[in-house]
Formats: C-alpha cells, structure tokens, sequence
C-alpha cells in the first residue's frame, strides 16, 4: 500500500502549517537531489515507461489481442450472426435470380414457338412467300371451254391430297376465302382475270398431288373432256412467291383463352 | 528534478523503443499502470507531508502494482476478471482522487 494512505487529513492551523512546510519542502528538494528521489525517478520512469507502453497498445488496430474468452466469444457470436444473415440474404437473392431466370427462358420459348407459329401461318394464310417441293400444273384451254366446276374440283383434290400453298400463273394465291367466277374467255380468280394456259405451282408432296389429279374421273379427266390438255410436272424445288395482304376478320373474332 | 526527469526518461523510451507486450501480460498492463499511478501519488502525497521514505516507496509500488496484477489473475481464473479489473480500477481510481485532493490542499490551501 501507498505510504501516504497512513496520513488522515489534518484541519485547521495545523493544515495551513503543514501546507506551508510541505511547498517549502517541495522547492528546497528540486533543486537538492538526494537518493530517494533517484529511486523516485527510476519508478516513476517505469511507470512513465509503462503507461506510454499502454497507450500505444491501446491505440493499436487490433481489437482483438488481449481480450478474454468471454469478450471474444461475445465478438464471435456477433460475427456468425452476421455471416448467418449475410448467407440467408445470398440465397434470397439466389432463389430470385433463378425465378427471372427460368421466367426470361420461358418467355423467349414462348416467343419461339409464336414465331414459329406465324411462319406456318403465314404460309398457310398466303402472306409469306414459300417454296419448296411440288408440281406445276399447266392447263391448256384454246377453246375457252374449261368448267369452273372442274377447275375448283382440282383446287379440291389438290387440297385433299394436302398442297400447302398454290399460286395461279404467278399473279394470284389461291388460299381459304379465295373464290373463283365465270369470266368472258376465262376465268376471274379473286378478281383477277385469268387466261389459257392456267400455270398452278403448288407445294406438297408431289407423288401424292399428282396422283390426286390423275385418275379415273378425275382432274385430268375433265380437262380432256372439256376440251382441254393437262401437264403435270413434278419438281423438287417450286416457288410460290405472290402473297396476300392479312385481312381482319369484320365478323368473327377468337374465343379468349383458347 | 530528478523524479521529473526520470518520468521524461520513460516516456522517451517507451516513444523509442516501442516494445511488444507478450500476450499473457496484456491484461495486466494497464491495471499495473493504474496501480503505479496510485502509488506515485500517495508518495507524492506523503513528501508533502513531510513523511515520505525512499523504502516505503519501493514496497509500496511494488507491491500495488503486484497485488493488482494478482487480483486481475485471480479474476481470470475464477472467470470474472473483467468485473475484478473493472473493480480495481474503481478502487484504485478512487484512492487517486483521495490523495490528488490532499496534495491540492497543500499546494494551494484549498
């Protein structure tokens, strides 16, 4: 223990007195070494040494050195409930990510198949162009005696034997709503006046479109009976380039949700 | 003057020399420090006084600064040594203010 802690606090003149000799003892020894006050000066130098010592180490950035096992538990606990809420956070963001993922892959498939859709449709429909394996049809007519029964009764059997797209001399596309008239030495095709000879391109199979053509009471039959010459010539490659314009249906509209 | 210059001493050389404290002492460092301080200022006190002895001085340093490292150890072991530090640094702190109002008394009689 210290060795001032002996001396209780004194009152009174005694205190005045006592603080008079205490300050003239403090001047006569500053400028009187002795050897107590070299030993003074050592432990006080410790301590100065010390306490500097403290200071640094203090002000140093390791916050972690020198603390005890319950204040590095309480840092660690600290710590892994922050990892815990940062990991939850990573798989939230992992699990969203997914979701706009797979929803953007969706999204494109559906654009995909409608594309795709339209190009079927526009074929069948008459608004692309399109080419590909078929026959063309050349019927001759000098005497302009062709029926127009027998005419769409081809464009019928063509249909029956699957065509999927037919153009007539290259000027009109024969689709669903086109209609056919009587016309003074020839025919009117969606009011396109047509002449002898009649050029049909038509795209499917070949073997079955000329087929569907070719028999007994057919087509070809009714040509001839007419008066008239059919050639059919199979192809591997026939364009069909003259398209229509996609009308709106003024009538009927599309069930929703179908 | 001496005691002065020896407190620059020390605090020059602790500037200078930047020593590494082992692990193990570092708990006990700044209550050793606090403990030094009380007992600089008790002998502070008792020079004013008229009752300071050189010997007294050394024990009584020595033996604070140990006694409160022994405390903090103690803690430690038992496991509650950041309240035990915590109390000897009320303690000791205390104690400073007990003798740093006695020595203002003498040095400016109030």
């Amino acid at each position: 223990m210290s060795a001032a802690t002996g001396t209780p606090p004194e009152s009174g003149a005694t205190e005045a007195e006592a603080a008079g000799s205490g300050l003239r003892r403090l001047r006569q020894s500053f400028f009187a070494p002795s050897r107590g006050q070299a030993v003074v000066a050592v432990l006080v130098g410790v301590l100065a040494f010390a306490a500097v010592t403290q200071v640094r180490l203090t002000g140093k950035d390791d916050t972690y050195a020198g603390l005890r096992q319950g204040e590095l538990i309480q840092a660690l606990n600290g710590l892994q409930a922050a990892s815990r809420k940062a990991e939850r956070d990573i798989s939230d963001l992992e699990v969203t990510r997914d979701k706009l993922r797979s929803s953007t892959l969706r999204r494109s498939a559906a654009l995909d198949q409608a594309r795709r859709e339209v190009q079927t449709l526009g074929v069948l429909a008459g608004t692309l162009p399109a080419f590909g394996p078929g026959i063309r049809i050349t019927v001759q007519d000098p005497k302009s005696d062709l029926s127009l029964t027998h005419l769409l009764d081809g464009i019928e059997e063509l249909r029956n034997a699957g065509v999927e797209a037919v153009e007539i001399n290259d000027r009109v596309r024969v689709v669903a709503q086109t209609y056919f008239e009587n016309d003074s030495g020839g025919v009117r095709v969606d009011g396109v006046r047509l002449r002898s000879p009649y050029v049909l391109d038509a795209i499917g199979n070949p073997d079955t479109l000329a087929g569907a053509l070719d028999f007994q009471g057919g087509f070809n039959d009714d040509v001839r009976l007419d008066g008239g010459s059919v050639k059919v010539v199979k192809s591997d490659r026939v364009q069909v380039s003259v398209t229509r314009k996609p009308g709106q249906p003024r009538y009927a509209q599309p069930v929703p949700g179908q | 003057m001496i005691a002065i210059i020896g407190l620059v001493v020390g605090v020059v050389l602790g500037l200078v020399l930047t020593p590494d404290v082992p692990l193990s002492l570092e708990p006990y460092l700044p209550i050793a420090v606090v403990a030094a301080l009380d007992a600089v200022f008790g002998a502070f006190r008792a020079f004013l006084d008229g009752i300071f002895d050189d010997k007294v001085f050394v024990v009584s340093f020595i033996s604070n600064v140990l006694i409160a490292a022994m405390i903090v150890f103690l803690g430690d072991k038992l496991g509650v040594g950041a309240q035990l530090s915590t109390g000897v640094v009320v303690v000791l702190g205390i104690r400073i203010f007990a003798n740093v109002a006695a020595i203002r008394r003498h040095l400016f009689h109030a």
